[in-house]
């Protein structure tokens, strides 16, 4: 069947299976607009901004395990996705990404809106394309969805000439390529088998790569039987229920007092699908401190980048676990009980965000997805805020993202149908609080929980550490009136004043949010002096870990 | 990275495509690794272009190299090049200052080392030479003092001697790790 490749694409998109787009029409992408306009199959939403969009696929990603898929115009349209693309990039996060270009005769001309978004976006993609001739571009799209969501994980760009959308060409449906599976390799898991068996004291380290490959129920089944404590990244929250007694919580820097001292004192570490980060490994020589270090990965050139490992597996975390389950003997529970002595919550008893934190925990609708920003409440949230299953935790974890939780948020909505519980800082919410308005018009029942201390809290936490309390430039001193902002881009606010019953105000918002469909920003009042602790400074290791600030 | 420092030669077979050299170049680039000299060119298989690297650093270098090139779409096939088990070849050419006086010394010079004149004027000389880099040094020492006008060097190219090929090869990971 001929037709133009706008229609091309959009039919190539339901091929695929893809049920929502984020995006922001332009000059450069009208043609794409109006084949979607007209295919009419597809969900639309239209952003605020481009940067909103990226982050939204990122989030309807993270919770269904989907290719998650932005449209924007040329030019700004396309840098201004190029934030959440690179946030995807750097959490391994399946995106395609599609841009409209210039026509071929006006590339490389400086033509109006015209910019090389594929150079730019080279060393933030798995893979990106230019599609500058019409016959290529079903093939192009096909594969960019097959690169995004295969071995590991990641965004792809397609730039499409303007040319190429009016062009026509012969288009035949097709089934999506099956997706790329390693071989699982026998031989290096009853290697690990035989570590783990001759090992005392394991611990497994789960991160982003069992969150990926889908590995909860297995890795539930392989601590069972080892009687292995369990502790994971950022990126693997989630994937074992946070209240399970063998999950002692998050590791690295702002980990639990538990996770660091089981690391310290486990000989074995059974490391699946992480990669080892600086605020992991914090010292990557110290790291591993003799011990034996098992390194699953279905990225080949993970292996002995950051850490140096005993054994490197290279699979995929969900069947390389499955296939080490029945290799494993059964370990007596000594070294666990030993571990979970610790105390999996953290110590630092006066911080009021915990207290709202676990209030929402509790008040929220059962597996709600939870979405963070980027600070001292994405660390105070990791670590307090239970998460009892896989696929609901959004956060920038390797790129930082300050300002990705409201497009997130809007995305992890799409992705599950529930309602989703945002935790934002003042800073955070500053940057991208135009998203509010996308969230009102769609009616996403959201609650917004804005950590409002009035200062760029983590920033400060250093700079109270490391640079001798000169706060330089992390002083807020907005006069914004967060309830009076809400209501007037649509949504209901409820102002959590320090001394008001956290309870009875989230409920109100809860109740808010879920019987109204409709975003609730709750102005959660909180001391700009709170810290973040315990805390590994950079490149320390796990035996100096602070749990007061006087330390 | 503190391992030893030695030159290493990457051969790879990639897309033969726009862009491919810019995507490889970039994950030296971001890393502040630097590249000794990169030849490309098209190939029997009109799909596919043949690419040789020469990086200078340690192991750790070279594997984080060859690992995140093996991890672009457009690399096909990759592998470190064995000393011994290898041919290298590189061309030079170099103008040089030749008077009626010099003209014989450099000509002697080119006998022993087997390099060409490939043109000829009044004061100066185009010399070609075909051997592997460490030759093509040695002969640029010997013909410096002569007075060298501008010289170009393709960079290493390089093919593993007998029935290999880059092609034949599973993966790296016979040869790396």
């Amino acid at each position: 069947m001929k037709m133009t490749g706008a229609d091309i694409l959009i039919n190539c998109l339901v091929e695929q299976g893809v049920d929502t787009i984020f995006g922001y029409p332009g000059g450069a992408v009208l043609d794409i607009y109006d084949a979607l306009y007209r295919n009419g199959k597809i969900n639309h939403i239209l952003t605020a901004h481009e940067q909103g969009a990226a982050h939204a696929a990122d989030g309807y990603a993270r919770v269904t395990g989907k290719v998650g898929v932005c449209f924007a115009t040329s030019g700004p349209g396309a840098t201004n996705l190029v934030t959440g693309i690179a946030t995807a990039y750097m959490d391994s996060i399946p995106m395609v990404a599609v841009t409209g270009n210039v026509g071929l005769s006006n590339l490389g001309r400086d033509s109006f809106q015209e910019i090389d978004i594929a150079g730019i976006t080279i060393p933030i993609t798995k893979h990106n394309y230019i599609v500058k001739d019409v016959s290529e571009l079903a093939d192009v799209i096909r594969k960019a969805f097959y690169i995004a969501n295969s071995g590991r994980k990641g965004p792809v760009l397609i730039d499409i000439l303007k040319n190429v959308q009016t062009a026509e060409y012969d288009y035949e449906p097709q089934k999506p390529l099956p997706l790329k599976q390693l071989e699982t390799p026998l031989a290096k898991i009853q290697a690990a088998a035989e570590i783990i068996n001759a090992s005392k004291k394991p611990l497994l380290m789960i991160g982003g790569g069992a969150a990926a490959s889908n590995a909860s129920p297995h890795l539930l089944k392989l601590a069972e039987k080892l009687n292995a404590p369990v502790t994971y990244t950022l990126m693997g929250k989630g994937v074992i229920p946070d209240n399970d007694e063998k999950n002692l919580g998050m590791l690295g820097m702002h980990g639990t007092v538990a996770s660091a001292k089981a690391l310290i004192e486990s000989d074995c570490i059974v490391a699946l699908g992480t990669r080892f980060s600086d605020r992991v490994a914090l010292n990557r020589d110290l790291f591993a401190n003799g011990k034996k270090v098992i390194h699953v990965d279905i990225d080949n050139a993970e292996f002995n980048k950051n850490v140096a490992v005993t054994l490197s597996v290279l699979a995929d975390v969900s069947s390389c676990v499955k296939a080490l389950l029945p290799l494993v003997e059964k370990k007596d529970g000594n070294w666990l009980k030993s571990t979970i002595s610790g105390g999996q919550s953290p110590e630092n008893i006066n911080c009021r965000a915990y207290e709202i934190l676990r209030t929402a925990a509790k008040l929220a609708p059962e597996n709600s997805p939870l979405i963070t920003d980027v600070g001292q409440h994405q660390m105070w949230t990791a670590q307090s805020y239970p998460l009892n299953a896989p696929r609901l935790f959004c956060s920038s974890g390797g790129l930082g993202t300050m300002g990705y939780g409201m497009g997130a948020a809007i995305g992890a909505a799409f992705g599950t149908g529930k309602p989703c519980v945002l935790v934002t800082g003042d800073g955070c919410f500053n940057m991208n609080l135009n998203e509010l308005s996308t969230a009102v018009t769609e009616g996403v029942p959201l609650v917004i929980l804005l950590m409002n201390n009035g200062v760029l809290g983590m920033v400060r936490q250093w700079q109270k550490i490391f640079y001798d309390r000169r706060f330089s430039q992390t002083t807020l001193k907005k006069k914004t009136d967060y309830i009076k902002f809400a209501e007037s881009f649509g949504a209901k606010g409820v102002l959590l004043g320090e001394n008001d019953d956290v309870e009875e105000k989230l409920k109100e918002a809860f109740d808010y949010a879920v019987g109204n469909c409709s975003p609730v920003l709750v102005d959660c009042r909180i001391s700009g002096d709170d810290n973040v602790l315990p805390m590994i400074k950079p490149g320390a290791a796990y035996e100096t870990q602070l749990r007061k600030m006087e330390d | 990275m503190d391992g030893q420092i030695k030159k290493y030669t990457i051969g790879a077979l990639v897309s033969n495509k726009s862009g491919v050299l810019t995507r490889i170049t970039g994950l030296f680039a971001r890393r502040g690794y630097s590249i000794e000299s990169v030849s490309a060119c098209s190939t029997e298989d009109p799909e596919l272009a043949r690419m040789t690297v020469v990086m200078v650093g340690d192991e750790y270098m070279l594997y984080q190299m060859i690992r995140q090139m093996d991890k672009l779409e457009d690399v096909k096939k990759i592998g470190c090049a064995n000393e011994l088990d290898c041919v290298y070849r590189e061309l030079l050419l170099a103008k040089v200052k030749a008077t009626a006086e010099t003209r014989a010394q450099i000509t002697l010079i080119n006998e022993i080392y087997k390099a060409k004149v490939v043109d000829l004027s009044i004061d100066t000389m185009i010399l070609e030479l075909t051997g592997d880099p460490e030759k093509l040094d040695a002969y640029l020492k010997v013909i410096e003092p002569f007075g060298i006008l501008e010289m170009q060097r393709t960079g290493t190219t390089v093919l593993a001697r007998g029935k290999h090929t880059l092609k034949d090869r599973d993966c790296y990971g016979d040869h790396v790790n």
